[in-house]
Protein backbone atom coordinates (compact mmCIF):
# COMPACT_ATOMS: atom_id res chain seq x y z
CA UNK A 1 0.00 0.00 0.00
CA UNK A 2 1.09 3.51 -0.73
CA UNK A 3 2.27 6.45 1.31
CA UNK A 4 1.82 9.84 -0.37
CA UNK A 5 4.24 12.65 0.33
CA UNK A 6 3.92 16.20 -1.01
CA UNK A 7 6.91 18.53 -0.83
CA UNK A 8 6.36 22.23 -1.49
CA UNK A 9 3.64 21.53 -4.04
CA UNK A 10 2.62 24.82 -5.65
CA UNK A 11 0.56 25.74 -8.64
CA UNK A 12 0.49 29.06 -10.45
CA UNK A 13 -3.25 29.47 -9.84
CA UNK A 14 -3.82 28.55 -6.20
CA UNK A 15 -1.60 26.07 -4.33
CA UNK A 16 1.14 27.53 -2.14
CA UNK A 17 3.94 25.22 -0.99
CA UNK A 18 1.80 22.40 0.33
CA UNK A 19 3.73 19.91 2.47
CA UNK A 20 1.88 16.82 3.55
CA UNK A 21 2.37 13.14 4.27
CA UNK A 22 -0.53 10.74 4.00
CA UNK A 23 0.12 7.34 5.51
CA UNK A 24 -0.42 4.03 3.84
CA UNK A 25 -4.09 2.88 3.97
CA UNK A 26 -5.12 6.16 5.60
CA UNK A 27 -8.42 7.87 4.84
CA UNK A 28 -7.24 11.46 4.85
CA UNK A 29 -9.88 14.19 4.80
CA UNK A 30 -9.11 17.45 3.03
CA UNK A 31 -11.37 20.21 4.23
CA UNK A 32 -11.70 23.73 2.91
CA UNK A 33 -14.16 26.28 1.54
CA UNK A 34 -14.96 26.60 -2.17
CA UNK A 35 -12.00 27.88 -4.15
CA UNK A 36 -9.47 26.80 -1.51
CA UNK A 37 -7.57 24.64 -3.99
CA UNK A 38 -8.79 21.22 -2.84
CA UNK A 39 -9.64 19.97 -6.35
CA UNK A 40 -6.42 21.44 -7.74
CA UNK A 41 -4.42 19.56 -5.12
CA UNK A 42 -6.11 16.29 -6.10
CA UNK A 43 -5.53 17.04 -9.77
CA UNK A 44 -1.86 17.74 -9.09
CA UNK A 45 -1.51 14.31 -7.46
CA UNK A 46 -3.37 12.72 -10.38
CA UNK A 47 -1.13 14.57 -12.85
CA UNK A 48 -4.00 16.51 -14.38
CA UNK A 49 -2.59 19.99 -13.70
CA UNK A 50 0.91 21.42 -13.80
CA UNK A 51 2.62 21.97 -10.46
CA UNK A 52 5.94 22.80 -8.91
CA UNK A 53 7.42 20.89 -6.01
CA UNK A 54 7.59 17.14 -5.64
CA UNK A 55 5.15 14.31 -5.10
CA UNK A 56 6.27 10.89 -3.88
CA UNK A 57 4.47 7.57 -3.72
CA UNK A 58 6.28 5.30 -1.26
CA UNK A 59 9.36 7.48 -1.45
CA UNK A 60 9.57 7.43 -5.26
CA UNK A 61 8.98 10.62 -7.18
CA UNK A 62 6.02 10.48 -9.58
CA UNK A 63 6.57 13.96 -10.99
CA UNK A 64 7.81 12.73 -14.35
CA UNK A 65 5.29 9.92 -14.70
CA UNK A 66 2.62 10.52 -17.35
CA UNK A 67 -0.79 10.49 -15.77
CA UNK A 68 -1.79 7.13 -17.23
CA UNK A 69 1.16 5.57 -15.38
CA UNK A 70 0.53 7.14 -11.97
CA UNK A 71 -2.08 4.50 -11.08
CA UNK A 72 -4.32 7.03 -9.41
CA UNK A 73 -8.06 6.47 -9.08
CA UNK A 74 -9.63 9.89 -9.42
CA UNK A 75 -13.35 10.45 -8.85
CA UNK A 76 -14.36 14.01 -9.71
CA UNK A 77 -17.18 15.81 -7.95
CA UNK A 78 -19.60 15.44 -10.86
CA UNK A 79 -18.61 11.76 -11.32
CA UNK A 80 -17.98 12.30 -15.09
CA UNK A 81 -19.24 8.91 -16.18
CA UNK A 82 -18.83 8.39 -19.91
CA UNK A 83 -22.40 9.01 -21.12
CA UNK A 84 -22.02 6.79 -24.19
CA UNK A 85 -20.94 3.74 -22.21
CA UNK A 86 -23.05 1.41 -20.10
CA UNK A 87 -22.31 0.86 -16.42
CA UNK A 88 -20.16 -2.20 -17.13
CA UNK A 89 -18.32 -0.48 -19.98
CA UNK A 90 -17.56 2.47 -17.73
CA UNK A 91 -16.13 0.16 -15.08
CA UNK A 92 -14.17 -1.84 -17.66
CA UNK A 93 -12.75 1.21 -19.46
CA UNK A 94 -9.52 1.54 -17.48
CA UNK A 95 -8.84 -2.19 -17.75
CA UNK A 96 -9.39 -2.15 -21.52
CA UNK A 97 -7.21 0.95 -21.87
CA UNK A 98 -4.46 -0.96 -20.10
CA UNK A 99 -4.97 -3.85 -22.53
CA UNK A 100 -5.55 -6.51 -19.88
CA UNK A 101 -6.74 -9.94 -21.04
CA UNK A 102 -10.50 -10.06 -21.57
CA UNK A 103 -10.94 -12.83 -18.96
CA UNK A 104 -9.26 -10.61 -16.33
CA UNK A 105 -11.44 -7.68 -17.35
CA UNK A 106 -14.58 -9.79 -17.10
CA UNK A 107 -13.68 -11.15 -13.66
CA UNK A 108 -12.78 -7.75 -12.28
CA UNK A 109 -15.95 -6.12 -13.62
CA UNK A 110 -18.14 -8.91 -12.23
CA UNK A 111 -16.46 -8.56 -8.84
CA UNK A 112 -16.98 -4.77 -8.76
CA UNK A 113 -20.58 -5.05 -9.94
CA UNK A 114 -21.21 -7.30 -6.94
CA UNK A 115 -19.31 -5.22 -4.39
CA UNK A 116 -21.06 -2.02 -5.43
CA UNK A 117 -24.50 -3.59 -5.92
CA UNK A 118 -24.61 -2.68 -9.59
CA UNK A 119 -25.33 -6.06 -11.15
CA UNK A 120 -28.89 -5.16 -12.13
CA UNK A 121 -27.78 -1.86 -13.63
CA UNK A 122 -24.90 -3.20 -15.74
CA UNK A 123 -26.53 -2.49 -19.11
CA UNK A 124 -27.86 0.94 -18.18
CA UNK A 125 -26.46 4.22 -19.47
CA UNK A 126 -25.53 6.96 -16.96
CA UNK A 127 -28.57 9.04 -17.91
CA UNK A 128 -30.77 6.31 -16.43
CA UNK A 129 -28.96 6.23 -13.05
CA UNK A 130 -29.71 8.10 -9.84
CA UNK A 131 -27.06 10.28 -8.18
CA UNK A 132 -26.15 7.52 -5.71
CA UNK A 133 -25.87 4.92 -8.47
CA UNK A 134 -23.66 7.21 -10.56
CA UNK A 135 -21.42 7.72 -7.56
CA UNK A 136 -21.01 3.97 -7.04
CA UNK A 137 -20.18 3.44 -10.71
CA UNK A 138 -17.60 6.24 -10.63
CA UNK A 139 -15.88 4.78 -7.57
CA UNK A 140 -16.04 1.23 -8.97
CA UNK A 141 -14.48 2.50 -12.22
CA UNK A 142 -11.68 4.20 -10.29
CA UNK A 143 -11.03 1.08 -8.19
CA UNK A 144 -11.08 -1.26 -11.20
CA UNK A 145 -7.53 -0.34 -12.19
CA UNK A 146 -6.31 -1.24 -8.68
CA UNK A 147 -4.95 2.24 -8.08
CA UNK A 148 -2.17 2.97 -5.64
CA UNK A 149 -4.17 5.89 -4.25
CA UNK A 150 -7.79 6.94 -4.47
CA UNK A 151 -8.75 10.60 -4.80
CA UNK A 152 -12.38 11.43 -4.06
CA UNK A 153 -13.50 14.98 -4.81
CA UNK A 154 -16.56 15.71 -2.64
CA UNK A 155 -18.05 12.29 -3.41
CA UNK A 156 -21.22 12.95 -1.44
CA UNK A 157 -21.97 16.50 -2.52
CA UNK A 158 -24.33 15.52 -5.34
CA UNK A 159 -26.40 13.23 -3.15
CA UNK A 160 -29.39 14.12 -1.02
CA UNK A 161 -28.63 14.29 2.75
CA UNK A 162 -30.37 10.97 3.56
CA UNK A 163 -28.48 8.97 0.89
CA UNK A 164 -25.26 10.75 1.73
CA UNK A 165 -25.52 9.84 5.43
CA UNK A 166 -26.21 6.19 4.61
CA UNK A 167 -23.42 5.95 2.05
CA UNK A 168 -20.64 7.56 4.14
CA UNK A 169 -19.91 4.63 6.42
CA UNK A 170 -20.49 2.04 3.73
CA UNK A 171 -18.05 3.78 1.43
CA UNK A 172 -15.42 4.01 4.14
CA UNK A 173 -15.70 0.30 4.86
CA UNK A 174 -15.41 -0.56 1.15
CA UNK A 175 -12.42 1.69 0.52
CA UNK A 176 -10.42 1.05 3.64
CA UNK A 177 -11.43 -2.40 4.89
CA UNK A 178 -12.06 -4.17 1.62
CA UNK A 179 -9.60 -2.50 -0.75
CA UNK A 180 -7.17 -0.97 1.77
CA UNK A 181 -6.31 1.95 -0.48
CA UNK A 182 -4.70 5.18 0.70
CA UNK A 183 -7.44 7.73 0.09
CA UNK A 184 -7.78 11.49 0.03
CA UNK A 185 -11.40 12.53 0.50
CA UNK A 186 -12.12 16.17 -0.26
CA UNK A 187 -15.05 17.79 1.50
CA UNK A 188 -16.37 21.09 2.73
CA UNK A 189 -18.67 19.38 5.22
CA UNK A 190 -17.27 19.06 8.75
CA UNK A 191 -19.80 16.28 9.54
CA UNK A 192 -18.08 14.04 7.00
CA UNK A 193 -14.77 14.71 8.71
CA UNK A 194 -16.24 14.01 12.15
CA UNK A 195 -17.64 10.67 11.05
CA UNK A 196 -14.99 9.36 8.69
CA UNK A 197 -11.53 10.74 8.89
CA UNK A 198 -8.39 9.55 10.58
CA UNK A 199 -6.74 12.91 10.08
CA UNK A 200 -7.83 16.08 8.35
CA UNK A 201 -5.95 18.81 6.52
CA UNK A 202 -7.45 22.28 6.37
CA UNK A 203 -6.75 24.03 3.09
CA UNK A 204 -7.49 27.72 2.86
CA UNK A 205 -6.66 29.86 -0.15
CA UNK A 206 -4.09 27.33 -1.37
CA UNK A 207 -2.32 27.08 1.98
CA UNK A 208 -2.47 23.96 4.11
CA UNK A 209 -3.10 25.71 7.42
CA UNK A 210 -3.28 22.77 9.80
CA UNK A 211 -3.12 18.99 9.73
CA UNK A 212 -4.15 16.68 12.53
CA UNK A 213 -7.02 14.89 14.17
CA UNK A 214 -10.21 16.91 14.15
CA UNK A 215 -10.37 16.99 17.96
CA UNK A 216 -6.86 18.44 18.09
CA UNK A 217 -7.69 21.09 15.54
CA UNK A 218 -10.92 22.05 17.28
CA UNK A 219 -9.07 22.30 20.62
CA UNK A 220 -6.37 24.53 19.26
CA UNK A 221 -7.12 26.01 15.84
CA UNK A 222 -3.97 27.57 14.43
CA UNK A 223 -5.54 30.38 12.38
CA UNK A 224 -8.65 32.58 12.28
CA UNK A 225 -9.52 30.97 8.94
CA UNK A 226 -9.88 27.62 10.67
CA UNK A 227 -12.01 29.13 13.42
CA UNK A 228 -14.22 30.61 10.72
CA UNK A 229 -14.36 27.48 8.60
CA UNK A 230 -15.12 25.09 11.44
CA UNK A 231 -17.42 27.50 13.22
CA UNK A 232 -15.26 27.47 16.36
CA UNK A 233 -16.43 30.86 17.69
CA UNK A 234 -17.98 29.36 20.79
CA UNK A 235 -15.23 27.24 22.32
CA UNK A 236 -14.65 27.57 26.05
CA UNK A 237 -12.73 25.80 28.78
CA UNK A 238 -15.24 24.28 31.13
CA UNK A 239 -15.66 22.46 34.40
CA UNK A 240 -17.96 19.55 35.23
CA UNK A 241 -20.68 20.09 37.84
CA UNK A 242 -21.97 16.53 37.71
CA UNK A 243 -22.44 13.61 35.33
CA UNK A 244 -25.65 11.63 35.17
CA UNK A 245 -25.66 8.65 32.79
CA UNK A 246 -25.45 9.88 29.18
CA UNK A 247 -25.54 13.55 30.25
CA UNK A 248 -23.21 15.91 32.04
CA UNK A 249 -23.83 19.33 33.56
CA UNK A 250 -20.95 21.63 32.81
CA UNK A 251 -20.13 25.23 33.59
CA UNK A 252 -18.13 27.89 31.79
CA UNK A 253 -17.94 31.62 32.47
CA UNK A 254 -21.04 31.55 34.66
CA UNK A 255 -23.17 29.52 32.22
CA UNK A 256 -24.43 26.05 33.14
CA UNK A 257 -25.28 23.66 30.30
CA UNK A 258 -26.61 20.15 29.96
CA UNK A 259 -24.64 18.15 27.37
CA UNK A 260 -24.42 14.58 26.10
CA UNK A 261 -21.58 12.72 27.78
CA UNK A 262 -19.90 9.47 26.76
CA UNK A 263 -17.31 9.20 29.51
CA UNK A 264 -13.77 10.53 29.62
CA UNK A 265 -12.19 13.76 30.70
CA UNK A 266 -13.94 17.00 29.73
CA UNK A 267 -11.79 20.06 29.07
CA UNK A 268 -13.61 22.24 26.61
CA UNK A 269 -17.06 22.82 25.26
CA UNK A 270 -17.94 23.73 21.66
CA UNK A 271 -21.22 25.14 20.39
CA UNK A 272 -21.63 25.85 16.67
CA UNK A 273 -23.07 29.34 16.04
CA UNK A 274 -25.92 27.86 13.95
CA UNK A 275 -27.02 25.81 16.96
CA UNK A 276 -27.74 28.83 19.14
CA UNK A 277 -31.43 29.68 18.81
CA UNK A 278 -32.47 33.28 19.54
CA UNK A 279 -35.96 34.37 20.65
CA UNK A 280 -37.63 37.34 22.28
CA UNK A 281 -39.55 35.18 24.76
CA UNK A 282 -38.20 32.55 27.13
CA UNK A 283 -39.18 28.94 26.36
CA UNK A 284 -38.39 27.63 29.86
CA UNK A 285 -36.63 24.57 28.45
CA UNK A 286 -33.18 23.35 29.49
CA UNK A 287 -30.15 25.33 28.32
CA UNK A 288 -32.13 28.57 27.98
CA UNK A 289 -30.55 31.84 29.16
CA UNK A 290 -31.14 35.51 28.84
CA UNK A 291 -28.51 37.77 27.36
CA UNK A 292 -27.92 41.14 25.74
CA UNK A 293 -27.39 41.67 22.02
CA UNK A 294 -24.03 43.42 21.72
CA UNK A 295 -23.09 43.24 18.06
CA UNK A 296 -24.71 42.54 14.67
CA UNK A 297 -22.58 41.71 11.64
CA UNK A 298 -24.35 41.13 8.31
CA UNK A 299 -22.68 38.49 6.13
CA UNK A 300 -23.72 37.11 2.76
CA UNK A 301 -26.94 35.17 3.37
CA UNK A 302 -26.75 35.24 7.17
CA UNK A 303 -26.24 37.51 10.20
CA UNK A 304 -23.69 36.95 12.93
CA UNK A 305 -24.78 38.13 16.37
CA UNK A 306 -22.70 38.51 19.53
CA UNK A 307 -24.70 38.05 22.73
CA UNK A 308 -23.38 38.59 26.20
CA UNK A 309 -24.54 35.93 28.66
CA UNK A 310 -23.01 36.46 32.07
CA UNK A 311 -19.30 36.86 31.47
CA UNK A 312 -19.34 35.00 28.17
CA UNK A 313 -19.85 36.30 24.66
CA UNK A 314 -21.70 33.75 22.55
CA UNK A 315 -21.74 33.95 18.77
CA UNK A 316 -24.92 32.99 16.95
CA UNK A 317 -25.59 32.87 13.23
CA UNK A 318 -29.09 33.34 11.85
CA UNK A 319 -30.39 33.20 8.29
CA UNK A 320 -31.22 36.70 7.02
CA UNK A 321 -34.98 36.05 6.87
CA UNK A 322 -35.11 34.77 10.47
CA UNK A 323 -33.13 37.78 11.66
CA UNK A 324 -35.56 40.06 9.81
CA UNK A 325 -38.55 38.43 11.51
CA UNK A 326 -37.02 38.80 14.98
CA UNK A 327 -36.55 42.55 14.47
CA UNK A 328 -33.80 42.83 17.11
CA UNK A 329 -32.06 46.00 18.31
CA UNK A 330 -28.62 46.44 19.83
CA UNK A 331 -28.64 46.41 23.64
CA UNK A 332 -31.93 44.53 23.69
CA UNK A 333 -32.55 41.59 26.04
CA UNK A 334 -32.90 38.29 24.17
CA UNK A 335 -33.25 34.63 25.12
CA UNK A 336 -30.99 31.96 23.75
CA UNK A 337 -31.56 28.23 23.70
CA UNK A 338 -29.05 25.50 22.95
CA UNK A 339 -30.27 21.93 22.41
CA UNK A 340 -28.26 19.60 24.67
CA UNK A 341 -27.33 17.52 21.58
CA UNK A 342 -25.75 20.61 20.03
CA UNK A 343 -23.30 20.98 22.94
CA UNK A 344 -20.07 19.18 22.10
CA UNK A 345 -17.68 18.26 24.88
CA UNK A 346 -14.00 18.03 23.97
CA UNK A 347 -11.47 16.07 25.93
CA UNK B 1 -53.95 12.89 -46.94
CA UNK B 2 -56.02 16.03 -46.34
CA UNK B 3 -53.61 17.99 -48.50
CA UNK B 4 -53.96 15.55 -51.41
CA UNK B 5 -57.74 15.56 -51.07
CA UNK B 6 -57.84 19.38 -51.06
CA UNK B 7 -55.55 19.43 -54.12
CA UNK B 8 -57.89 17.03 -55.97
CA UNK B 9 -61.05 19.00 -55.05
CA UNK B 10 -59.53 22.39 -55.88
CA UNK B 11 -58.36 21.17 -59.29
CA UNK B 12 -61.76 19.70 -60.09
CA UNK B 13 -63.45 23.01 -59.26
CA UNK B 14 -61.71 24.31 -62.43
CA UNK B 15 -60.87 27.70 -60.94
CA UNK B 16 -57.70 27.54 -63.04
CA UNK B 17 -57.53 25.69 -66.39
CA UNK B 18 -56.39 22.07 -66.07
CA UNK B 19 -53.10 22.67 -67.92
CA UNK B 20 -52.13 25.22 -65.23
CA UNK B 21 -53.43 23.35 -62.17
CA UNK B 22 -53.87 19.65 -62.87
CA UNK B 23 -55.52 17.36 -60.32
CA UNK B 24 -53.61 14.95 -58.10
CA UNK B 25 -54.91 11.93 -60.02
CA UNK B 26 -53.84 13.47 -63.34
CA UNK B 27 -50.38 14.16 -61.87
CA UNK B 28 -50.21 10.59 -60.61
CA UNK B 29 -51.18 9.27 -64.01
CA UNK B 30 -48.48 11.40 -65.70
CA UNK B 31 -46.04 9.89 -63.20
CA UNK B 32 -47.15 6.41 -64.23
CA UNK B 33 -46.57 7.25 -67.93
CA UNK B 34 -43.12 8.71 -67.16
CA UNK B 35 -42.15 5.65 -65.12
CA UNK B 36 -43.28 3.32 -67.92
CA UNK B 37 -41.28 5.13 -70.61
CA UNK B 38 -38.27 5.43 -68.29
CA UNK B 39 -38.02 9.25 -68.29
CA UNK B 40 -38.69 9.67 -64.57
CA UNK B 41 -36.29 6.90 -63.56
CA UNK B 42 -33.41 8.33 -65.63
CA UNK B 43 -33.82 11.84 -64.21
CA UNK B 44 -34.41 10.86 -60.56
CA UNK B 45 -31.48 8.44 -60.64
CA UNK B 46 -29.17 11.09 -62.14
CA UNK B 47 -30.07 13.55 -59.37
CA UNK B 48 -29.83 10.85 -56.71
CA UNK B 49 -26.32 9.77 -57.74
CA UNK B 50 -25.13 13.39 -57.78
CA UNK B 51 -26.60 14.11 -54.36
CA UNK B 52 -25.19 10.93 -52.81
CA UNK B 53 -21.73 11.40 -54.35
CA UNK B 54 -21.45 15.10 -53.50
CA UNK B 55 -22.94 14.64 -50.04
CA UNK B 56 -20.70 11.72 -49.14
CA UNK B 57 -17.50 13.42 -50.32
CA UNK B 58 -18.52 16.73 -48.69
CA UNK B 59 -19.54 15.11 -45.41
CA UNK B 60 -16.51 12.85 -45.10
CA UNK B 61 -14.12 15.72 -45.92
CA UNK B 62 -16.05 17.99 -43.52
CA UNK B 63 -15.95 15.44 -40.69
CA UNK B 64 -12.24 14.56 -41.14
CA UNK B 65 -11.15 18.19 -41.40
CA UNK B 66 -13.57 19.19 -38.63
CA UNK B 67 -12.10 16.56 -36.30
CA UNK B 68 -8.56 17.82 -37.03
CA UNK B 69 -9.58 21.47 -36.62
CA UNK B 70 -11.47 20.70 -33.41
CA UNK B 71 -8.55 18.79 -31.94
CA UNK B 72 -5.57 20.84 -33.10
CA UNK B 73 -5.78 24.49 -32.20
CA UNK B 74 -3.02 25.44 -34.64
CA UNK B 75 -4.95 23.94 -37.58
CA UNK B 76 -8.11 25.69 -36.43
CA UNK B 77 -6.33 29.03 -36.21
CA UNK B 78 -4.82 28.55 -39.67
CA UNK B 79 -7.97 27.43 -41.50
CA UNK B 80 -10.81 29.13 -39.69
CA UNK B 81 -10.22 32.61 -41.17
CA UNK B 82 -10.31 31.18 -44.72
CA UNK B 83 -13.34 28.95 -44.17
CA UNK B 84 -15.30 31.59 -42.29
CA UNK B 85 -14.88 33.84 -45.33
CA UNK B 86 -15.98 31.16 -47.81
CA UNK B 87 -18.82 29.65 -45.78
CA UNK B 88 -21.40 32.45 -46.18
CA UNK B 89 -21.25 32.22 -50.01
CA UNK B 90 -24.32 30.24 -51.15
CA UNK B 91 -23.37 27.05 -53.01
CA UNK B 92 -25.09 28.29 -56.19
CA UNK B 93 -23.01 31.46 -56.04
CA UNK B 94 -20.08 29.32 -57.19
CA UNK B 95 -21.94 28.15 -60.30
CA UNK B 96 -20.71 30.73 -62.87
CA UNK B 97 -17.14 30.32 -61.72
CA UNK B 98 -17.33 26.52 -61.73
CA UNK B 99 -18.86 26.49 -65.24
CA UNK B 100 -15.86 28.47 -66.46
CA UNK B 101 -13.34 26.39 -64.52
CA UNK B 102 -14.58 22.85 -65.09
CA UNK B 103 -17.27 23.25 -67.77
CA UNK B 104 -20.76 21.75 -67.84
CA UNK B 105 -20.30 18.11 -67.03
CA UNK B 106 -21.16 15.59 -64.32
CA UNK B 107 -18.54 17.02 -61.93
CA UNK B 108 -20.32 20.38 -61.78
CA UNK B 109 -23.46 19.41 -59.78
CA UNK B 110 -21.44 17.04 -57.61
CA UNK B 111 -19.05 19.85 -56.74
CA UNK B 112 -21.97 22.14 -55.88
CA UNK B 113 -23.44 19.54 -53.52
CA UNK B 114 -19.96 19.04 -52.08
CA UNK B 115 -19.68 22.77 -51.33
CA UNK B 116 -23.14 22.92 -49.80
CA UNK B 117 -22.46 19.90 -47.54
CA UNK B 118 -18.86 20.55 -46.61
CA UNK B 119 -19.02 23.78 -44.61
CA UNK B 120 -21.95 23.06 -42.29
CA UNK B 121 -20.71 19.53 -41.56
CA UNK B 122 -17.20 20.93 -40.96
CA UNK B 123 -18.34 23.54 -38.46
CA UNK B 124 -20.80 21.26 -36.68
CA UNK B 125 -17.97 18.75 -36.28
CA UNK B 126 -15.55 21.41 -35.02
CA UNK B 127 -18.07 22.68 -32.47
CA UNK B 128 -18.92 19.09 -31.46
CA UNK B 129 -15.29 18.22 -30.81
CA UNK B 130 -14.57 21.47 -29.00
CA UNK B 131 -17.65 21.28 -26.81
CA UNK B 132 -16.75 17.90 -25.28
CA UNK B 133 -16.06 18.44 -21.58
CA UNK B 134 -12.31 18.10 -20.93
CA UNK B 135 -13.19 16.28 -17.71
CA UNK B 136 -14.05 13.16 -19.75
CA UNK B 137 -10.62 13.18 -21.37
CA UNK B 138 -8.93 13.70 -17.99
CA UNK B 139 -10.77 10.72 -16.54
CA UNK B 140 -9.98 8.52 -19.56
CA UNK B 141 -6.31 9.50 -19.28
CA UNK B 142 -6.14 8.87 -15.55
CA UNK B 143 -7.69 5.45 -16.15
CA UNK B 144 -4.81 4.62 -18.45
CA UNK B 145 -5.83 5.76 -21.94
CA UNK B 146 -3.24 7.40 -24.17
CA UNK B 147 -4.20 10.85 -25.54
CA UNK B 148 -5.01 9.22 -28.89
CA UNK B 149 -7.15 6.49 -27.33
CA UNK B 150 -8.99 9.01 -25.15
CA UNK B 151 -9.73 11.05 -28.28
CA UNK B 152 -11.16 8.15 -30.25
CA UNK B 153 -12.96 6.50 -27.31
CA UNK B 154 -14.42 9.59 -25.72
CA UNK B 155 -14.19 12.80 -27.74
CA UNK B 156 -15.40 11.51 -31.10
CA UNK B 157 -18.39 9.54 -29.76
CA UNK B 158 -19.49 12.53 -27.69
CA UNK B 159 -19.18 14.85 -30.70
CA UNK B 160 -21.48 12.64 -32.81
CA UNK B 161 -24.58 14.54 -31.71
CA UNK B 162 -23.34 17.73 -33.34
CA UNK B 163 -21.96 15.91 -36.37
CA UNK B 164 -25.34 14.32 -37.08
CA UNK B 165 -27.10 17.66 -36.71
CA UNK B 166 -24.88 18.98 -39.51
CA UNK B 167 -25.51 15.93 -41.66
CA UNK B 168 -29.29 16.09 -41.23
CA UNK B 169 -29.45 19.77 -42.11
CA UNK B 170 -27.34 19.28 -45.19
CA UNK B 171 -29.11 16.18 -46.51
CA UNK B 172 -32.14 18.36 -47.33
CA UNK B 173 -30.02 21.24 -48.54
CA UNK B 174 -28.19 18.96 -50.99
CA UNK B 175 -31.45 18.14 -52.79
CA UNK B 176 -32.45 21.79 -53.00
CA UNK B 177 -29.04 22.70 -54.41
CA UNK B 178 -28.96 19.92 -57.00
CA UNK B 179 -32.39 20.85 -58.38
CA UNK B 180 -31.39 24.48 -58.71
CA UNK B 181 -28.12 23.54 -60.43
CA UNK B 182 -29.88 21.20 -62.85
CA UNK B 183 -32.42 23.89 -63.71
CA UNK B 184 -29.65 26.27 -64.68
CA UNK B 185 -26.93 24.21 -66.28
CA UNK B 186 -27.47 20.46 -66.41
CA UNK B 187 -29.54 18.67 -69.06
CA UNK B 188 -30.55 15.58 -67.05
CA UNK B 189 -32.01 15.34 -63.54
CA UNK B 190 -35.15 16.36 -61.68
CA UNK B 191 -34.34 20.05 -62.04
CA UNK B 192 -33.74 19.65 -65.79
CA UNK B 193 -37.02 17.73 -66.15
CA UNK B 194 -38.85 20.55 -64.39
CA UNK B 195 -37.37 23.19 -66.72
CA UNK B 196 -38.19 21.12 -69.81
CA UNK B 197 -41.73 20.67 -68.47
CA UNK B 198 -42.03 24.40 -68.03
CA UNK B 199 -41.16 24.97 -71.71
CA UNK B 200 -43.77 22.36 -72.67
CA UNK B 201 -46.31 23.81 -70.21
CA UNK B 202 -46.60 20.42 -68.47
CA UNK B 203 -47.54 21.60 -65.00
CA UNK B 204 -48.52 18.01 -64.06
CA UNK B 205 -44.87 16.89 -64.49
CA UNK B 206 -43.57 19.95 -62.60
CA UNK B 207 -45.90 19.09 -59.71
CA UNK B 208 -44.84 15.45 -59.86
CA UNK B 209 -41.19 16.53 -59.63
CA UNK B 210 -42.00 18.75 -56.65
CA UNK B 211 -43.69 15.84 -54.87
CA UNK B 212 -40.69 13.58 -55.59
CA UNK B 213 -38.32 16.27 -54.37
CA UNK B 214 -40.26 16.68 -51.14
CA UNK B 215 -40.27 12.91 -50.62
CA UNK B 216 -36.54 12.54 -51.34
CA UNK B 217 -35.62 15.39 -48.96
CA UNK B 218 -37.83 14.04 -46.22
CA UNK B 219 -36.57 10.47 -46.72
CA UNK B 220 -32.92 11.58 -46.58
CA UNK B 221 -33.49 13.45 -43.33
CA UNK B 222 -35.49 10.59 -41.78
CA UNK B 223 -32.88 8.05 -42.85
CA UNK B 224 -30.15 10.05 -41.17
CA UNK B 225 -32.27 10.39 -38.03
CA UNK B 226 -32.70 6.62 -38.02
CA UNK B 227 -28.94 6.06 -38.36
CA UNK B 228 -28.34 8.67 -35.65
CA UNK B 229 -30.74 6.92 -33.26
CA UNK B 230 -29.05 3.58 -33.96
CA UNK B 231 -25.57 4.95 -33.31
CA UNK B 232 -26.26 7.37 -30.45
CA UNK B 233 -28.11 4.95 -28.20
CA UNK B 234 -27.14 6.67 -24.97
CA UNK B 235 -29.09 9.90 -25.55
Amino acid sequence: MTEIKLENVSNKYILKKVNLTIFSKELFMLLGPSGAGKTTLLKAIAGLVDYEGRIFFDGESIDNLPLEERMVGYVPQEFTLFPHMTVEDNIAYGLKARKLPSSTILNKVEQLLDVFGLRNLRKRYPKDLSGGEKQRVAIARALAIQPRVLLLDEPLSNLDPETSKYIREWLKSIIIRRFGITTIWVTHDIREVEELGDRVGILYNGVLEQVGRLREIISSPRTDNIVELLGLHNIFECGVIETDGPFAEIEFQGIRLLAPYDGGKIEKVLIHPQDIVISRETTKTVNTFSGVLEEVDEKIGYVRLKIRVGEAILVSELPLDVYGLLNLRLGEKVFINIRPRAVKLIS
Amino acid sequence: MLLLLSWEILARLNILPEYLFPSFTKTLFSGYILIRNGTLWVNVLASFIRVITGFLIGSITGIVLGVIMGYKDAVYRALHPIFSLLMPIPALGWLPLLILWIGINEALPILLVFICSFFPVLYNTVSGIRSVDKGYVEIARSLGASPRKAFFDVVIPLALNNIFTGLRLEAGMAWRTIVAAEMIAIPVGIGALMITSQYLIRVDIIMLCLVILALMTLTSEKLLMLIEDKIIKWR
